[in-house]
């Protein structure tokens, strides 16, 4: 098994280099360099060839590659021009916060998803079915942004029940029921599309299972229906629910941008638009290569986890 | 008869737990007294005056410090702040300014001559100890500086290398400001997070991402401001900002896009306006192609409906525009100049005079940008108003950095026509920067449409080196006269900066310099 453990992280160091690569030429090839983002109306070519020497950026594509990737490989990710502050600082404090705001979403989107489904699927053509499936259709044709301003409109504006932006408020103690506060309705409004899908395929998976033979037998020997719904129909069609929830949590997570610009959440993918735009180099590439390393571990973890639970995968 | 038991306990279960979060909703509702919370566009980049260039950077910094002079209110003339009074020598090279006695930088250490060379120094001299602590992109307001001289603590001599009319309202701009050495030698590069001034408002905390507070300075030297702390709020989304003001999550708002104006026309806000030195215009290439006609320039002048611009699509947030001179200068705006009418009549025979009838044009747009207002929806109105009097325009919309990329190095070869917009803080930057046959493209200055005129060329090199501000007024005026005449842009509008408190703010007034000054704000 270490074997196994070590061989998955060897390979992932080629991946994380072509990353690197990607992300460093792309951010080299789009047009606008951040001196002239800096100095905007005052970007004569003799000030931004000043600033640009100032920044470092006057060297060579490889040269600057391989400093960036040297210090990096040492832990540090550089300083954000826009922000000046440390790039990694930056990136852990929001990639905190858009865990918290897209790990909330998750865990709702998945038991409201499944729940809806598996009542969907046992009332077939009932009122709760028919009413759920209209709630699902219209969750999943909204788009999350126009969903989020409503929200804030309905519940922030009119009614005061939530605050309308942000993760903590200005004063006061920061306890879990704060955030909690801040976090319902960004955290519902990224769910919704998500609890839509899930729904919909939770009926349809459920419909299948529930007309199997061994579902025939329990109902004949007398179990009691909530029993075989939720214990023998659902359990059996996890198997294929399973891989639409792992799809789900790639959606939610990058959903989270719209939705972290609506609500002002200072959450990673915010953070990277705002850094786009300002052609901060450094920042954009510090935070890509981060986000994509803790994509490649998540990975190898369940690759991983996987191989310890089912023998069959080849360690 | 199971499920309905289900919904029933998952109904509570959830009445529960959403009853739970809102009742910490009440708490929210109210700000607290004397405490103003800003809202502001962005995150600001630093607190050190001399590293940074954004106008919502300057919304914070112009609490925090001052200026050898600043801004009278209510206008662009420069009076007396840190220094009490100053002398310009009679070949208008040598400043030399008598400092504030006894003000104190919040850190505790004194404000004097010494402090005042170091902070030009450090900006400037690439040798200096601190320079490091840079960059500092706007150093080239101060680029005519040749030396400062501590003659004792209380006085201070810049010598420029050339006389620079400019230079005391460059002084007053927040490059400008005067910045604690000891600070700077404390923290170094990490000064911008650290701040320290003489301004009215000490620095209190920067959390990241959430807000800046600042506290009243008890002991500043004009007077002790009534609010206690200001916390600026970055709210980048304009909506989300507009939802917090109507919420009570901020105290102020600032840049209200101009569709949600109508939200806050009740007793429960107060709305403000100031028209500032903006201008939002049409570069137009006058070295080839249709605009390389003074005819068809002014045909295009005469062509676009600028009432509607600004009265429709920029919902009354900005006034007509008549030359390149913002009227917020007021001292050098010639008043007797009217914006060129809406006149399509008089646009179509000028084109058929010139030969320019159904002229295929490129126009590049932007799809946003500093001061650049609404740009796709005001070059849409643009493009039409010029096909209904035949010229067959072809929009190109690019983001703002690469429409930089395109359009500073020129138009040559590649447009007839492009969207920009200025904020300065001298009615001198603009028209030297991008008017004068000297600041062409190829020889590093922003007249990308390459207009050329050694009478116009000839006044502004006159009116940077003379120190007299009437006869600068003078050759200002003149010069608009003649460039609107030229028309080497289209001169479509001047933005009104605005802003919205609530009723609890009073006190508060915009500047024309589209800084934010707070310490005559109270909040009850």
């Amino acid at each position: 098994m270490t074997g196994y453990i070590l061989k998955r992280l060897v390979s992932a160091i080629p991946v994380l280099l072509g990353i690197s690569v990607i992300v460093f030429l792309i951010m080299a090839m789009i047009p606008g360099d951040p001196a002239t983002a800096i100095l905007g109306s005052y970007a004569t070519p003799e000030n931004v060839e000043k600033l640009n020497r100032d920044l470092g950026l006057d060297q060579g594509l490889v040269p600057r590659y391989f400093i960036w990737l040297g210090h990096m490989v040492q832990g540090d990710f550089g300083r954000s021009f826009a922000l000046n502050r440390p790039v990694l600082d930056e990136v852990l404090d929001r990639f905190g916060a858009t865990l918290i705001l897209a790990g909330t979403s998750f865990v709702l989107c998945s038991l409201l998803g499944v729940a809806a489904g598996v009542v969907s699927a046992a009332r077939q053509y009932g009122w709760a079915d028919k009413a759920i499936t209209f709630v699902v259709l219209l969750g999943i044709s909204i788009p999350s942004f126009f969903l989020g301003m409503m929200m804030i409109l309905i519940f922030a504006v009119q009614l005061r029940w939530f605050p309308v932006s942000g993760m903590w408020p200005i004063y006061g103690d920061r306890t879990v029921w704060v955030l909690l506060n801040h976090l319902f309705m960004p955290a519902l409004a990224l769910a919704v599309v998500a609890t839509g899908v899930i729904a919909r395929l939770a009926r349809s998976a459920m419909l299948e299972v529930l007309r199997q033979d061994f579902i025939r037998t329990a109902r004949a020997k007398g179990v009691r229906e909530r029993r075989v719904i939720w214990r023998h129909a659902l359990r059996a069609a996890m198997v294929s629910i399973i891989p639409v929830l792992g799809i789900q949590a790639g959606f939610v997570l990058s959903g989270a941008v719209y939705i972290e610009m609506v609500f002002q959440w200072p959450g990673v993918g915010r953070m990277l638009v705002d850094a786009i735009l300002k052609r901060d180099i450094l920042l954009v590439q510090g935070g890509v290569v981060f986000i994509a390393a803790c994509y490649v571990m998540f990975n190898i973890m369940v690759d991983v986890a996987q191989a310890m639970l089912d023998p069959r995968i080849k360690t | 008869m199971t499920f309905r038991a289900l919904s029933r306990r998952a109904l509570l279960a959830a009445t529960a737990a959403t009853a739970l979060v809102l009742s910490q909703g009440g708490a929210q509702a109210q700000t607290p007294e004397n405490v103003l919370i800003v809202g502001q566009i962005a995150e600001p980049q630093a607190l050190d005056p001399a590293a940074v260039t954004a106008v919502n950077d300057f919304r914070i910094l112009m609490n925090m410090y001052d200026g050898l002079v600043r801004y009278k209110d209510g206008t662009l003339e420069v009076e007396p702040a840190l220094a009490t009074d100053w002398t310009i020598s009679e070949d208008g090279t040598v400043y030399t300014f008598t400092l504030r006695e006894g003000v104190m930088f919040h850190d505790g250490s004194a404000f004097d001559a010494e402090a005042v060379k170091f902070n030009f120094e450090r900006m400037l001299d690439e040798a200096h100890p601190y320079h490091n602590t840079g960059p500092f992109p706007l150093a080239f307001f101060f680029s005519a500086v040749e030396s400062v001289d501590v003659i004792d603590p209380l006085t201070v001599a810049f010598t420029l290398n050339a006389p620079y009319a400019p230079f005391l309202s460059n002084l007053a701009y927040p490059t400008g400001l005067i910045v604690s050495p000891a600070a700077v030698m404390e923290y170094g590069a990490d000064f911008g997070r650290h701040p320290s001034g003489t301004g009215a408002f000490s620095f209190g905390e920067w959390r990241s991402n959430e807000a800046v507070v600042v506290q009243a300075n008890p002991e500043y030297w004009d007077g002790a401001p009534k609010l206690e702390t200001v916390v600026f709020r970055p709210i980048t989304d304009a909506n989300t900002r507009s939802a917090e003001m109507l919420a009570g999550g901020i105290d102020l708002m600032v840049e209200v896009p101009p569709v949600a104006l109508s939200e806050f026309q009740s007793d429960a806000y107060t709305v403000y306006e100031q028209a500032g030195p903006h201008v939002w215009f049409l570069i137009l290439n006058a070295k080839e192609g249709p605009f390389a006609d003074k005819r068809v320039r002014q045909a295009a002048n005469y062509a676009i409906n600028k009432e509607a611009i600004v009265n429709d699509v920029l919902e009354g947030t900005a006034e007509v525009a008549a030359g390149p001179t913002p009227p917020a200068f007021a001292w050098a705006y010639n008043t007797d100049l009217d914006p060129y009418p809406y006149d399509p009549a008089r646009a179509r025979a000028l084109l058929k005079e010139a030969g320019a009838e159904g002229a295929e044009l490129t126009f590049y747009v932007t799809e946003g940008g500093s001061g650049m207002l609404d740009p796709v929806a005001m070059g849409t109105a643009i493009q039409a108003d010029l096909e209904a009097v035949g010229l067959d325009v072809k929009i190109e919309t690019y983001e703002w950095n690469t429409f930089l990329g395109n359009v500073n190095p020129g138009l040559e070869g590649k447009a007839d026509m492009a969207e920009m917009a200025w904020m300065t803080n001298d009615p001198d930057t603009l028209p030297f920067l991008a008017l004068r046959t000297e600041a062409w493209p190829d020889k590093g200055g922003f007249n990308s449409g390459y207009y050329s005129n050694p009478e116009v060329d000839a006044l502004l090199d006159a009116a940077r080196v003379e120190t007299d501000q009437d006869e600068r007024a003078r050759l200002y005026q003149e010069m608009q006269v003649i460039v609107q005449d030229d028309a080497p842009w289209v001169f479509v509008a001047n933005w009104k900066q605005n802003a919205v408190t609530s009723d609890r703010v009073e006190g508060f007034s915009l500047q024309p310099s589209f800084f934010l000054l707070l310490d005559d704000v109270t909040k009850n």
